[in-house]
């Protein structure tokens, strides 16, 4: 099987702020918005560079997603940071009338998404966001898995127009796809191919399927590994191409299993091919403080998880 | 430059469109419409600098937001009068497949509008975003901005508030129609906003108050006023003291009429009291 390597963990937000760092340089209209969490958003290069370009909106994130859509107002691309908690539950509403529905094309950036956040608990580690934003008409929702792909894709949003949720997070984690690689909104990567089980994973869980994969190779079963990095529009004819050779899949996320990736996948595999499917998730639960490697142990969202849900899928087919 | 005459012929047109919107349709919010009226139309046909046709990006010209969006009727009445679209279009407010929602929005292109308002307390920080873009352009024009008194009780206007003042952006002129009227009553009643001024002027804003602000030469100088105070390192407000349901007798002083549509023999005496000027659409 095709195997990956890890070219020296880093962390997402970091790849967000080489993006955004690049197009400072690269795209005069890109202004960057951040609610007094510079430093964790990886945001201070841009702002050293264009201070002109750069807003802090201080700790009040509902006026900073509003100034947001106002910028676009005159034509420029602001792309707002803060950690995924204070991007969606907070600012609901402000997103919802002030961007989505007025059609804004406004990027907003979310740092410590999930579990992995880790020590600060539950009250920051947000498990609902993918669902928050999915809900929105006209939003397009994406969860990057490593520094490269985040770094890509904080570049490649900058040209589409509309609103994006930019979803990322807060640990060093392994770094395996190509510096090189273009972002493609809406269109998934197959990582391995397979043909006794799916993994359609997302955001951190893909390194996970990747490794599951490798124990579930040495046992005899072939895993076809599918990096969803946008779960909104969702690459839906590579999820059905590759259960129609499998005939079950995993669906891999640091979310909760309500209103994930997982639930839009189901949705397309009833609608055109009712598949088994098991789902690598929250369990409907708030997390705690913990490290990240604990906690996505204790919540069931790495490698081992997933070995174990392609074992109960496959006897299901 | 319409004369002071001309700009109350128009208002009292307003007043006729007003409250045949909500009259056809049964719903809307013909109260702090009507006690806006003098205000929009001062604001679009004497104050602001608009270029012809709509753009979104409103470069080169001011650009105004609705916070407040439930008063759309006047706001719609205005747009329409001004030449955004056909007055006739009027007669679909708040139909089925309209551009002219019940709450202004972008989302069915209705030129005029540049963001949707409605849940309240959104639309400070908006125009605060379309200065700073406005500054980043190099176009000297400004923004202007209007919300409700009882919106000023959404914690997020306080956010935008300070966030004008602390980063200078002197090229928006807000208003607060301060008609001391919300849903459920009284704004002293329902919570008290205690001194309004005192609030923005704390926050750094330079206030300027209106205290007749259904009169138009009132409303004209206090926007002259705002002009000159713009651009001058601090953000400007007008607080404009208005009476909810004016021009029409039986509406004013009282927040019955924020949210109810006129029946046909109340409709008949408001139109009575305002009689046609410029053409009923």
């Amino acid at each position: 099987m095709k195997t990956y390597e890890n070219t020296g963990s880093k962390d997402t937000r970091s790849g967000f702020g080489a993006g955004l760092t690049e197009l400072g340089k690269t795209n005069e209209n890109v202004v960057a918005l951040c609610a007094d969490l510079i430093g964790s958003l990886k945001m201070d290069e841009f702002k050293a560079n264009h201070p002109e370009r750069f807003f802090q909106a201080g700790i009040a994130e509902a006026n900073m997603i509003g100034m947001a859509a106002g910028l676009t107002i005159g034509g420029k691309i602001p792309f707002t940071g803060t950690f995924a908690n204070f991007s969606t539950g907070r600012v609901y509403d402000q997103i919802r009338q002030s961007v989505a529905y007025s059609g804004k094309n406004v990027k907003i950036c979310a740092s410590h998404a999930g579990l992995t956040l880790g020590e600060d608990g539950a009250t920051h580690q947000i498990l609902e966001d993918i669902g928050l934003m999915k809900m929105l008409p006209g939003m397009t929702v994406i969860n990057t898995c490593d520094y490269n792909q985040t770094k890509a894709a904080t570049i490649a949003i900058a040209d589409h127009d509309g609103p994006v949720y930019l979803r990322f997070g807060r640990p060093k984690v392994a770094n395996f796809t190509p510096a090189d690689q273009k972002f493609e909104i809406g269109k998934a990567l197959h990582l391995t191919e397979g043909s006794d089980v799916t993994i359609v994973a997302t955001g951190h869980l893909v390194w996970e399927a990747l490794e599951a994969a490798k124990t579930l190779n040495d046992k005899g079963i072939t895993a076809e590994v599918i990096n969803i990095h946008t779960i909104k529009p969702l690459d839906a004819k590579a999820i059905l191409d590759s259960v129609a050779k499998t005939k079950c899949i995993v669906t891999a996320e640091e979310h909760n299993h309500l209103g994930g990736l997982g639930e839009s996948v189901a949705r397309v595999l009833s609608q055109h091919n009712p598949t088994p499917q098991e789902f690598v998730a929250t369990n409907d639960t708030f997390g705690e403080s913990g490290t990240p490697a604990q906690l996505m142990e204790k919540y069931g969202l790495n490698a081992n998880a997933i070995v174990k849900a392609c074992e109960k899928v496959i006897a299901r087919k | 430059m319409a004369t002071t005459t001309q700009l109350e012929a128009l208002t009292t047109q307003v007043r006729r469109d007003i409250i045949r919107m909500v009259h056809k349709v049964n719903s809307g919010h013909p109260g702090g419409s009507l006690g806006c009226a003098e205000f929009f139309v001062t604001l679009y046909q004497d104050i602001m600098d608009r270029k012809d046709g709509f753009d979104m990006d409103g470069l080169g010209e001011d650009v105004f937001f609705l916070s407040n969006g439930h008063i759309s009727p006047v706001f719609y009445s205005v747009l329409a009068r001004s030449g955004y679209f056909p007055v006739e279009e009027l007669n679909t407010f708040r139909l089925l497949n309209s551009r002219l929602q019940g709450h202004p929005t972008t989302h069915e292109g209705l030129p005029g509008i540049r963001m949707a308002s409605g849940s309240l307390g959104q639309g400070l920080s908006v125009a605060i975003g379309a200065a700073q873009a406005k500054k980043l352009n190099g176009c000297g024009h400004t923004v202007y901005a209007l919300t409700g008194d009882g919106e000023l009780q959404e914690g997020q206007n306080w956010e935008a508030i300070m966030y004008a003042a602390a980063n200078n952006v002197d090229n928006l002129i807000a208003t607060v129609d301060l008609n001391g009227q919300q849903i459920d009553g009284s704004t002293d009643d329902v919570m008290t906003l205690g001194s309004v001024k005192a609030k923005f002027e704390a926050f750094g804003w330079i206030v300027l108050e209106v205290e007749k602000g259904n009169d138009i030469e009132s409303i004209k100088a206090g926007l002259t006023e705002a002009k000159a105070k713009a651009n001058n390192g601090k953000p400007v407000v007008i607080l404009l003291k208005t009476v909810m349901g004016n021009g029409i007798d039986f509406m004013m002083h009282t927040h019955a009429w924020h949210g109810k549509a006129p029946n046909d023999e109340q409709l008949a005496e408001g139109l009575r009291q305002n009689p046609e000027t410029l053409g009923d659409y």
